[in-house]
């Protein structure tokens, strides 16, 4: 309880997972506002929730699913790496993680880019004439979406930031608390996909 | 244990650290300077809203448009209230006193993370100029009210884009402060300070530390869906792609409401220092105020339906809303009688602070009571958006919140300044205060129940008597707080010396040098009994 500590010195590493652990949970109420509000439309709406899904690609979902899964594995392995000493093993890990995040954005970006093409979109022409429910699926599939892409791109910054570190040995078997933290959040990202997926590709 | 000035002794306010001039200021991590930043910028703020707020009286000294046109009217008291919940209340105590007593009262160093804590520092500052600016850039002040409620905020042409990223930057500034404190009393606590003989303003400060994180993301999320509806045509809100305006207004008050109770809290962990102290007497029902605390924190987060009796819900819906309502004014009641069942029979020393902790309680009845009046279904339905629900807020939020912050400012001066300030003066500017708010809200209990509207700019004749009552009263207030902040701030540095501890308080910042040094403690304490044992009372552990 009482470690010696000043304005400038490195807290405690429990300090710092108790701290990111309550981060996340904030993350997860900023996706259970959305959470919510799909509740409500979906409930009310459950037919048009229905067909609107239908028009999802659920291959490049699971795909997606699949990556990210993946990804949450090396990004873990990469601790371990570290744990162990081996530093160049970990940086591979990172690296791969970087990589598979890197697949799952060009992936979204075709996705996304194929329903632009046929002109689904929030505003346009083709979304005004489908039914309030179908509006209102695609205005969620978007925000969830990109709000979870979003995050996606912070978590690859924080990886980059570790995976720089790792290499100039600032991250090191001592003291390790900056990856662990990255790969919590890195688990997030995935595990808030997890629950889009359903939501979103498997609901017809 | 030697905590007194000694040899090296240097203070936060003359230690120089690796930069110098305002730099040493602007860059530093040291909680008590982050602290003293949020305090100024607090200061200015309040005094930008404060006028505001009197440009609003002025315009309703008589009935028509006397100042002013009715959409500037709209522009000001909506930024009066986003400044004013947004900018001061909401970060207020938390930001200020509980990132410079903080750490102190429980005997530690700093925060757990003094970088973030900066960090919070400059969205805070972001998010403050930002609601500012929505006041100039574009097209014009935005009008919806501090509230945002669809579908006119998202259909108003004015600037409400920059008001609600304002909005969410100091919500996220809010919820890294919380984040913060929640570590820092869980990891950092001295030895030997066990839950129960922590202090009560640090245990104030974790149960609004738990709403701010708790809550807060839900304002966040809501406030991305207005602006996504404002510019990327998603409708969540919008009836007309079979969105629902009415599920804007749960997701906000889902926020809105606990974030109440993040402005009264630390109000009342501030007024639970200083009773002990000026009584010279353990405060009475310790684990009653931490319990109730926590429970204000926990069932004040149900309770968000009673905004909304008038807007369409069930009965059912409304019956428990209201019964929850009912609820959470027991731990509240619970806390009043703790407070004054610490000043019977002690030995009350009548110095400002506890004066204005008397007016506290004093105004935060009122406010109090009055909000059972708007939490019962009944009365709700004559009271909703009348002048009744401003002056009930007003004075559980200014009564309450503001002059605790005032006692809290008085109780601590003389620790983060080492000087003291005139004790006349501060009396004196006290008695301006609470008479000039009485005379400023009362009026409006009373012409809200008469039927004046919240939030119009003119009004009927029948209420010209209680608008100018009202408007007296607000330029006697506004001459309180001049008077009051004029006397903190000429004696800041021509004051009298203060003493390490001039009240002769017990919990640790008493222990240590006025002002206090760099790193608060040469040497760590270790905490052996409970909090709040003054010299005439037997140790009971």
């Amino acid at each position: 309880m009482s470690t010696v500590h000043s304005h400038s010195e490195p807290q405690d590493h429990a300090a710092d997972k108790l701290g990111m652990w309550l981060f996340l949970f904030t993350e997860l109420f900023l996706f259970g506002g959305l959470f919510l509000v799909y509740a409500v439309f979906r409930s009310q709406h459950s037919v048009s929730f229905h067909n609107a899904a239908d028009e999802l690609n659920a291959f490049t979902g699971t795909l997606n699913t699949v990556v990210l899964l993946v990804s949450s594995m090396t990004v873990a392995m990469s601790i371990t790496a570290v744990r162990y000493g081996e530093r160049r093993k970990a940086m591979l890990l990172i690296g791969v993680t970087l990589i598979l995040a890197l697949v799952f954005m060009i992936n979204k970006y075709f996705e996304w880019s194929h329903k632009f093409h046929y002109d689904l979109y929030p505003g346009s022409e083709v979304m005004m004439n489908m039914e309030h429910g179908e509006i209102l699926f695609f205005g969620l599939y978007y925000m969830m979406t990109g709000l979870h892409a979003l995050h996606v791109l912070v978590g690859m910054v924080l990886l980059t930031i570790t995976l720089v570190k790792v290499q100039r040995k600032r991250i090191t078997v001592e003291r390790y608390h900056l990856l662990e933290n990255s790969a919590l959040y890195w688990h997030l990202v995935d595990l808030i996909w997890i629950f889009l997926f359903p939501l979103l590709y498997l609901v017809t | 244990m030697n905590n007194q000035p000694g040899d090296g002794y240097i203070s936060y306010l003359d230690y120089q650290g690796k930069h110098r001039g305002i730099l040493s200021w602007l860059l530093s991590t040291d909680h008590k300077r982050i602290g003293l930043m949020y305090l100024y910028a607090v200061i200015i703020f309040f005094f930008v809203a404060a006028f505001l707020g009197l440009a609003m009286r002025i315009e309703k000294m008589a009935p028509g448009p006397d100042i002013m046109d009715a959409q500037t009217y709209n522009g000001i008291f909506t930024i009066h209230g986003v400044i004013m919940v947004f900018i001061i209340v909401i970060p207020g105590i938390s930001a200020i006193f509980g990132n410079f007593f903080l750490p102190i009262m429980i005997g530690a160093r700093d925060v757990a993370f003094p970088k973030l804590n900066l960090f919070s520092w400059y969205l805070y500052i972001t998010g403050a100029v930002l609601g500012v600016l929505s006041q100039f850039a574009g097209d014009g002040p935005p009008d919806t009210g501090w509230t945002f409620y669809v579908p006119y905020s998202a259909e108003s042409a004015t600037n409400v884009i920059y008001a609600l990223t304002a909005a969410f930057i100091l919500g996220f500034s809010s919820i890294l402060t919380g984040l913060n404190f929640i570590v820092t009393i869980h990891r950092m606590r001295a030895p030997g300070m066990t839950w129960f003989r922590m202090p009560l303003f640090p245990w104030s400060l974790y149960a609004t530390a738990w709403i701010q994180v708790l809550a807060t993301p839900i304002v966040g999320i809501t406030l991305l869906m207005v602006i996504a509806e404002r510019t990327l045509n998603i409708g969540f809100f919008d009836p007309a792609l079979g969105g629902d305006p009415l599920l804007f207004q749960h997701l906000f008050w889902i926020y809105s409401h606990p974030a109440v109770y993040i402005m009264i809290l630390p109000a009342m962990g501030i007024v639970t220092e200083i009773f002990p102290t000026f009584s010279q007497k353990p405060v009475f029902g310790y684990g009653a105020i931490v319990i109730s605390s926590i429970a204000i924190a926990a069932v004040g987060y149900f309770v968000w339906g009673h905004h909304m009796f008038t807007s369409g819900m069930s009965y059912w819906s409304r019956w428990f809303f209201s019964f929850l309502t009912f609820i959470v004014a027991i731990p509240s009641a619970i806390k009043v009688f703790n407070w004054v069942s610490t000043m019977y029979g002690g030995a009350i020393d009548l110095k400002p602070p506890l004066l204005y902790a008397i007016s506290f309680i004093f105004l935060f009845m009122i406010g109090g009571f009055t909000g059972l009046a708007l939490g019962s279904l009944a009365t709700n339905v004559h009271l909703h958006d009348t002048d009744f629900v401003v002056a009930h807020f007003h004075y559980i939020i200014f009564g309450g919140m503001g002059f605790a912050f005032f006692a809290g400012i008085h109780y601590w001066y003389p620790k983060i300044y080492g000087r003291m300030y005139s004790n006349r003066i501060a009396n004196i500017a006290w008695g301006i205060l609470f008479a000039g708010f009485n005379l400023l809200y009362f009026p409006l209990f009373i012409i809200g129940i008469q039927g004046m509207p919240r939030r119009y700019f003119d009004y009927l004749p029948q209420f010209t008597t209680g608008q100018v009552i009202s408007s007296i009263g607000a330029f006697i207030l506004i001459s309180g707080l001049i008077l009051m902040t004029a006397n903190l701030i000429y004696h800041r540095k021509r004051g009298a010396i203060a003493p390490a501890n001039p009240w002769k308080g017990v919990t640790l910042e008493w222990l240590i040098p006025s002002p206090p040094p760099h790193e608060n403690f040469v040497e760590i304490p270790e905490i052996k009994h409970k909090p709040y044992l003054f010299a005439k009372t037997e140790p009971k552990e």
